[in-house]
């Protein structure tokens, strides 16, 4: 098994009224995607905001390539690339202007058009992230995770909102991501997609963590304790069907 | 490598500067509004609603002339004024007529009137208003051939103050007010809103260097537009620039500290406004009245009494004061100290508030 670069230990984060956080522990290892499963309100984007320096814990300790959270935040600042739950972009600029922007913000040289390539949006380099399809934006918003060649990138519900074509597109790209060598770290409540992309999974409920492991290794002991699904599964999906009729290729180009 | 905070913030800066040249509104408040302004008032030639008039303090102030002049209320008289400051401000055009009473030998009231080129119609108004009172004080004694009252000008040089003069320090004035605090009143909301402030933050850039580079930028776009309004100014409207350069450089550096201070009011706004759609009402409150009270459009002398102290307590007041004192009469950026000083208290004020409120998400 591969090295651990993220400790999680006894991880707390209250809230005035709220404990949204309940000393959840978890490793992601190096080179790997591990997604964060768990219901809307479970914790997810809290644990990962923590993780990103965004939000303090409560207690706990957090990791981060040897990083301590407490005491390293600029550090690991450098080594992750984030990407938020539905955030916006600096308005009324053209995306290889907001490279650059992030570029400054990372104290990094990048080529723009290199960066966009990578997401297969150098078409786009003049255009401004409101003219951008759903699918598109997504892919700029990974883009901009990567301007400081993080090691460890954190994507917040990275599909949410997009169709069945554009999810596919974006699973390929964090494959791809991946495939370079950077770990990958998400969040999503859409199981298929843990299910293709996900190396290891936690899920989380109401503040803790459940069970972690492979997807397989999660399913097959799901059938070990003899469920069985009331209707038995069709060799294709609705989502097949939908993509039999409408293409596997982009919409939003 | 070690992690360069000035580089993050010209970066901030010159991401900011492309998105307000972009934004319409922003040019449109900061170039378009002041200068339509001028060029409206630079056509209407606007007279002055009050004429000035100073009485020499060694005049003989018991007297009738006097005393229907205090009646009129378009003549605002002043007393006590140094007769080296009052030479002075004539020859400005702050002040349209001086006048000294004094008996003769004869016991005839002596009126010496002094007008000055630099306000000849006003000076021209009173001194008809001044005929006026006098004949009607001639005709209402028993010897109407004898007169009681006898008057001598005398007009002085000075340089002809123009309505544009007043007007575009005003308009300058009003311009760096408004993009002060609209316009990082709605950067600040919206790049709280979209999180880019918050993914800001997931970079190692300092939260002080945000808000450096926004402010930096908006000063450059200001003292930009500052540099336009006033150059078409002086080349197209006859704006006056007593010193040339060295007034210009001067407006400029005080463009700059004002600035300073009322970016402090967009700070506070944004932090109060729940929303973009808050921003409005809430920087019309600040920006409105100082619009209308601090002397943008009329001296502030011409508004009744119960009022002035309200004026003389807006912030825009001072510097739009400084403003034509350093365009008009040639005063140094130093010689304006007391208006300064009142910027930058009121600057100190509003920053504490600013720190207070101020939200980042």
């Amino acid at each position: 098994m591969s090295e651990v670069i993220i400790q999680v230990k006894n991880l707390v984060k209250k809230y005035e009224d709220l404990e949204a956080v309940k000393g959840i522990s978890f490793d992601v290892h190096e080179g790997e995607i591990f997604g964060l499963l768990g219901p809307n309100g479970a914790g997810k984007t809290t644990t990962l905001e923590i993780m990103e320096t965004l939000r303090e814990k409560t207690g706990g300790e957090v990791i981060i390539d040897g990083l301590n959270i407490d005491k390293d935040q600029n550090e690991i600042k450098r080594i992750i690339g984030v990407q938020l739950q539905s955030a916006g972009f600096y308005p009324n600029l053209y995306l290889y202007e907001l490279i650059e922007l992030f570029a400054g913000l990372y104290n990094v040289e990048v080529n723009p058009d290199e960066m966009l390539n990578l997401v297969d949006l150098i078409e786009k380099k003049k255009s401004k992230v409101k003219e951008l399809s759903g699918g598109q934006k997504q892919r700029f918003s990974i883009c901009t995770t990567l301007i400081n060649k993080p090691k460890i990138i954190f994507l917040d519900e990275p599909t949410t909102g997009l169709d069945p074509q554009a999810r596919r597109n974006l699973w390929e790209l964090i494959k791809k991501i991946k495939s370079e060598g950077t770990t990958i770290m998400l969040t999503t409540h859409y199981m298929d997609e843990a299910e293709v992309l996900c190396d290891r999974v936690g899920i989380i409920d109401k503040g803790q963590i459940i069970t972690i492991d492979t997807p397989d290794n999660l399913i097959d002991d799901l059938i070990r304790t003899g469920f069985e699904r009331p209707r038995l599964l069709k060799l294709a999906t609705l989502e097949d069907v939908f993509l039999n009729l409408t293409g596997k290729e982009l919409r939003d180009e | 490598m070690k992690y360069n905070q000035i580089r993050a913030m010209l970066a901030i800066t010159k991401a900011s500067l492309h998105s307000i040249v972009r934004n319409p509104s922003a040019v449109v408040f900061n170039l378009v509004f002041p200068l339509i302004f001028i060029i409206v008032f630079g056509f209407i030639s606007g007279g002055r609603y009050k004429i000035d008039v100073a009485v020499e303090k060694d005049s003989d102030m018991n007297n009738p002339v006097l005393q229907s002049l205090e009646k009129i209320s378009m003549v605002n008289l002043v007393k006590n004024k140094p007769t080296a400051e009052m030479n002075s401000d004539l020859e400005k055009g702050k002040l349209d007529a001086v006048v000294r009473f004094s008996r003769n030998e004869k016991g005839i009231l002596v009126i010496d009137l002094k007008m000055t080129k630099a306000s000849p119609e006003n000076g021209n108004v009173f001194k008809m208003m001044l005929n006026q009172i006098i004949d009607k004080q001639n005709l209402s004694v028993s010897r109407p051939d004898i007169p009681m009252t006898e008057l001598k000008e005398q007009v002085v040089e000075g340089r002809e103050y123009r309505t544009i003069d007043f007007i575009l320090p005003g308009q300058l004035g009003f311009s760096l007010l408004s993009a002060g605090v609209f316009g990082t009143a709605f950067i600040f909301i919206s790049l709280r809103q979209t999180l880019v402030i918050k993914r800001f933050f997931a970079t190692p850039v300092s939260k002080a260097v945000i808000i450096l580079g926004e402010s930096l930028s908006r000063l450059i776009f200001s003292i930009f537009s500052s540099v336009i309004i006033i150059l078409i100014g002086t080349f197209f409207f006859g704006f006056t620039l007593v010193n040339g350069a060295v007034t210009f450089i001067n407006m400029i550096i005080l463009s700059v500290i004002a600035l300073i201070v009322f970016l402090g009011f967009g700070f506070v706004v944004s932090g109060i406004a729940k929303n973009e759609n808050a921003v409005p009402p809430i920087a019309n409150l600040i920006t409105l009245p100082q619009f209308l009270l601090a002397g943008t459009f009329f001296p502030i002398s011409n508004f009744p009494e119960w009022l002035q102290p309200v004026s003389r307590a807006l912030p825009l007041t001072y510097l739009n004061e400084a403003l034509r004192k350093i365009s008009f009469e040639g005063a140094s950026i130093f010689d304006v100290w007391y208006n300064i000083l009142i910027l930058v208290i009121w600057g100190i004020i509003v920053y504490a508030i600013a720190v207070k409120v101020f939200k980042w998400e």
